[in-house]
């Protein structure tokens, strides 16, 4: 009896991971995904959270496209492992912090882990040759399959013909006639071959799906570094980044400062790990303050507060200053002017 | 057959699917797990991954604290 021959693909929720996997699995290879969460994934999250985005599909996509393909998906948190890749990237950062062809190498290494352990034959992935500018390039797509170790065991179906033909193709695992060549920033060949599949409903991130390629979630992230001196976070760190808005009077702190209820609510399940502030007189949004705070600087964080309250044009405005072991103190603080924000406060 | 509890409050998606993922890989055929979440997502990623892996979903509630939701382990 014939080996059933076996690959894991690398599902990020997106269309390309979809189409890849579709085309392997059109040739009879039993799939099965991987999706590794970084901690800076999209999914999910901010919608999870902020009350606007209430009304969008709560769905994560990795499993809705495993569903959908009707293959396992296992999800492995790599939030430690991926602390390296992001702080210390070989390769650089692109635009922003956004370490892709790292993360792309460190991605395909752990699957290539998972098929060790699991004896499966080979790793897919959605990449398409051009599409990226950092990891999906020509020069670059045979450095990240060399350095993962993966090398002649990874191999990318819709754009395999623009490479040397793999292991899947050269052991007969695969026809490389069925496999695809697409290159380049242009959806439409996915988006044909979607419809061909027949798969209508598809997930079209306009930014990726790493937070690291967000300009504004960059800038908060470095400014996080810069004000601790150093490059390390935790999970609670890099999820609040997400959350509110961000202002730093001083190196030694700097307030969160929930935007809506959805924020608020979430912000406070932090209480507990912040000292928080909150308006008592008028109605204001909850705000943790990160760092080590003086006394004085407490001060200036209650009139921000104060500030963004709806009595910002109060005299004096009542706000409740909390200590993370639920001790608290009222005191009344005259709201901040905006003139008195510089705008190099704002992260 | 057990019955046993895993508290994923305060989580985001997909961290409450990877704790369950995970708990599921350590229990018995026939096995029940509750799993209780925050994230309203959950109610909708956990329902995917137990129909993904095979998992009979016996139930998931959601109110305006939390979700729910009861797995039966299958083999």
């Amino acid at each position: 009896m014939t080996r059933q021959i076996k690959a894991v693909s690398l599902i990020s929720g997106g269309l390309d991971s979809l189409l890849a996997t579709k085309v392997i699995m059109e040739q009879g290879v039993h799939v099965e995904g991987i999706n590794f969460y970084t901690g800076f994934c999209v999914e999910g999250h901010t919608h999870a959270i902020r009350k606007k985005d209430k009304a969008k599909p709560k769905r994560n996509n990795a499993l809705w496209v495993a569903e959908t393909l009707g293959i396992k998906l296992h999800i492995i948190d790599v939030i430690e492992k991926y602390k390296n890749v992001l702080i210390n990237p070989k390769h650089g950062y692109g635009a922003n912090m956004n370490p892709c062809h790292d993360c792309k190498t460190f991605m395909v290494s752990e699957a290539l882990e998972w098929i060790e352990k699991n004896d499966f034959d080979f790793i897919i992935t959605g990449e398409v040759m051009g599409q990226r500018p950092m990891s999906q390039r020509k020069d670059t797509m045979p450095v990240i399959a060399q350095e993962s170790g993966a090398g002649e065991r990874l191999l990318r179906p819709l754009c395999a013909k623009h490479f040397e033909p793999t292991l899947p193709e050269r052991e007969g695992w695969v026809s490389r006639d069925e496999l695809l060549d697409f290159h380049g920033r242009s959806r439409k060949p996915q988006m044909a071959l979607a419809a061909q599949y027949g798969f209508e409903d598809y997930a079209q991130p306009a930014g990726g799906c790493c937070f690291l390629t967000d300009e504004h979630y960059s800038k908060k992230l470095v400014d996080l570094w810069d004000a601790r001196g150093n490059k390390e976070y935790e999970m609670d760190d890099i999820m609040l980044l997400k959350v509110g808005r961000h202002v730093r009077p001083a190196k030694n702190f700097k307030l969160i400062i929930a935007r809506e209820e959805g924020e608020v609510n979430f912000m406070q399940g932090y209480r507990n790990r912040f000292i928080s502030i909150k308006t008592i007189s008028h109605s204001g949004p909850l705000v943790l303050i990160d760092g080590q705070p003086s006394n004085e600087d407490l001060q200036l964080a209650a009139r921000i507060t104060a500030r963004f309250s709806q009595g910002k044009q109060a005299d004096e405005v009542e706000v409740e200053l909390r200590q993370m072991n639920g001790d608290s103190d009222l005191i009344k603080v005259k709201p901040m002017l905006i003139s008195e924000m510089p705008e190099s406060w704002y992260v | 057959m057990s019955e046993y509890k895993l508290d994923a409050s305060g989580l985001l998606c997909p961290m409450p699917v990877i704790k369950t993922q995970d708990r599921v890989e350590e229990l018995e055929h026939g096995d029940i797990l509750e799993v209780i979440c925050t994230d309203p997502g959950a109610l909708n990623d956990v329902g995917a991954w137990c129909r993904i892996n095979g998992h009979k979903l016996l139930d998931a509630k959601q109110d305006d604290v939390q979700v729910v939701i009861k797995i039966e382990v299958m083999r």
